[in-house]
């Protein structure tokens, strides 16, 4: 029986060409292929309808942000919920822009971020050039030093880095210019960065080296015509991630600007304003000011998510 | 020119090095030296001397005296630790589970596969205070989806009922603080994984295939054997992230850091680091110091736990 079976087999598929049959539980190649291909689509079903519903629960609150953000309070109070505005409550923004006081912490936010995110490239460039490419006693013990403070709670600085800013007089509210210094200048640093484009600059041949020295160049004049515009993509990265960060500061420059709301970043003017617990008909406004918040963000997301990305990522890489 | 490179090096590095001794060595060290001053005074600089009192009061129930509205003692020990080492050990492994599977399931299909990788990173780029107003919106007591959707009109997740003035159990907060955390995490999670394994050899599944091992066995004993070096980076990462839970909180539950039934658990749902910057704004310095120091040490012995456990179970 089986041996007639094993024959038959053979017939049907010698005509293309020699093939070797496998015969397991009594089926044979065909069967197996058929089986393993519904099994196969049955985990393919199952996958995609996992995947589907985690990513609608990645999406909807975002989805849920947009449309309470243009119900009115009577709608958010249905006792059935509405997927869809009836009407569009435009005068949501205008209130949430106006109760933010947004200008006031725009220009707050982009004026801690332009100078942090330039302070913040160029003592990384510095730093990396050095790392990457000088010879000096110490290096591996300074650069060990440095990964060292990337284990250690930033609350063990926030602390003292509270006290030395208000013994400054740049805490409570009362000078502005102060109040900017510290929000900018201990952000002016970030090790990681740092690790990021040492990485970067090592793998730049060291042949370019010596030819730039070759033709007379300085270290200086190397770093900035050669490696800067070399690793022009890390730094970009660095550029983004960093904005992003000054853009959703809340710890510390709460601290700083606690006691005068001009001194707010975005981020604590957002907090602050809609503090209030359980505000049914304040939802509309409070969720047009969190889209306001979180709209940047996701174009930033959209137009560089390469970037994003790339820097994200590195950051698993063993090295 | 080795020699001539050497002062021109330090050049180069005296920005970073100069704003790090005053931004990060120094508040490490003057951190540690007060958390053992009594009765520290930082606008005079003046304190009693050298002392343990800090760690006392706020590790034991010994010196109970402080403050009218509840003591240091309970702030930490009874709120803040318990708090936080909560919603780490619930949060990091149930997170780190579900990228696995995400990231599994991504890097098994083809079609739609950009689209799915977008949705899921979408979290990362959010700001934490204005998602976690939106779920406190979408946990809201009367008129939350969240209540509508499970058919538990009136349950109070955030905020006590304004109409029965029913409280919130603590274990209510505690799910819609650990769902939000989880939500939050994952992209950054699942996109190291997803990096992962794309890097792992097809020949290895080929290997898995010959002999005879299904799609689960391939995926718990090949897949995250070999994921491993990924998976102890997120640990340590996650883990000392999660230590440090604060913004978190302040998104979902408000600068109060929340207001629930006693009977069922801590009252707040405050952290160790949210009960650090309490102190700071009310110039108790030395209390943040203590608990700074104590969560510090806490993080060390668990990445050296998991540096421990690695080295048996990471494969290079």
């Amino acid at each position: 029986m089986e041996a007639k079976q094993k024959i038959e087999t053979l017939e049907e598929q010698s005509y293309q060409g020699l093939v070797l049959v496998l015969k397991d539980d009594r089926h044979n190649a065909k069967q197996k292929a058929r089986a393993s291909k519904i099994s196969h689509g049955v985990w393919l079903f199952f996958t995609y309808l996992f995947l589907t519903a985690a990513a609608i629960i990645m999406v909807f609150p975002f989805y849920w942000m947009l449309t309470t953000s243009l119900k009115s309070g009577a709608e958010i109070k249905r006792m059935i919920p509405t997927f869809w505005p009836e009407v569009f409550r435009w005068d949501n923004y205008s209130s949430a822009v106006s109760r933010l006081n947004f200008g006031v912490l725009i220009r707050n936010t982009l004026v801690v971020g332009v100078f942090s995110t330039i302070g913040t490239l160029l003592t990384t460039i510095f730093a990396a050039f050095a790392f990457a490419r000088l010879e000096f006693k110490g290096k591996n013990f300074i650069f060990s030093l440095l990964l060292a403070t990337m284990m250690i709670p930033g609350e063990m600085m926030v602390i003292s880095n509270y006290i030395s800013v208000s013994l400054l007089g740049m805490t409570g509210g009362k000078n502005l210019i102060g109040a900017y210094l510290a929000m900018i200048l201990p952000f002016m640093i970030s090790v990681f960065y740092i690790y990021l484009l040492r990485q970067n600059f090592k793998q730049i041949p060291n042949e370019l080296y010596l030819a730039a020295k070759v033709d007379g160049k300085s270290d200086w004049q190397f770093l900035w015509k050669v490696m800067v515009p070399l690793a022009m993509p890390t730094l970009t990265t660095i550029l983004i991630l960093k904005l992003m960060g000054s853009w959703n500061a809340y710890v510390w420059p709460q601290l700083i600007a606690t006691g005068n709301r001009d001194f707010y970043l975005i981020t604590v003017g957002l907090r602050d304003t809609f503090n209030t617990a359980g505000n049914i008909d304040d939802y509309g406004a409070q969720m047009a000011a969190t889209v306001i918040v979180t709209v940047p963000l996701l174009l930033v997301f959209i137009f560089c998510r390469k970037y994003i990305m790339r820097g994200v990522s590195r950051a698993g890489i063993k090295g | 020119m080795e020699s001539k490179n050497n002062w021109k090096a330090w050049l180069y590095l005296a920005p970073v090095l100069i704003l790090m001794s005053v931004f990060t060595f120094y508040p490490i060290l003057n951190t540690f030296v007060i958390s053992f001053l009594k009765d520290y005074n930082y606008i005079n600089g003046a304190s009693k001397g050298f002392t343990f009192d800090n760690y006392i009061q706020i590790l034991t129930p010994a010196m109970n005296k402080y403050g009218n509205s509840g003591t240091m003692f309970e702030a930490v020990t009874l709120i803040g630790l318990p708090n936080t080492m909560l919603l780490t050990f619930v949060t990091v492994p149930l997170s780190i589970i579900f990228a696995l599977a995400i990231a599994i399931g991504l890097n098994s299909i083809k079609v739609f596969k950009k689209a799915f990788q977008t949705f899921f990173f979408m979290p990362y780029v959010t700001n934490a205070i204005a998602i976690g107003m939106v779920f406190a919106v979408i946990f809201d007591t009367q008129y939350g989806i969240f209540n509508f959707i499970f058919g538990t009109q009136g349950h109070p997740w955030i905020y006590p009922n304004p109409q029965t003035n029913q409280p919130v159990n603590y274990w209510s907060a505690f799910f819609a603080i650990c769902f939000y955390i989880i939500w939050h995490s994952l992209p950054y999670k699942i996109l190291i994984f997803l990096g992962g394994l794309q890097n792992i050899d097809a020949q290895y599944y080929d290997a898995a295939k010959i002999d005879g091992a299904g799609r689960l066995k391939t995926s718990l004993r090949v897949t995250v054997p070999l994921l491993s070096p990924q998976i102890l980076y997120i640990m340590i990462t996650s883990f000392i992230g999660a230590f440090k839970e604060y913004n978190s909180v302040i998104g979902l539950f408000g600068s109060t850091g929340g207001q629930f039934d006693q009977t069922t658990g801590p009252r707040s749902m405050k952290t160790i680091v949210f009960f650090i910057y309490e102190q700071i704004a009310a110039n108790k310095v030395q209390y943040a110091s203590a608990a700074a120091v104590v969560l510090f040490i806490i993080i060390l012995i668990f990445t050296g736990i998991q540096f421990q456990v690695s080295k048996k179970r990471v494969y290079y």
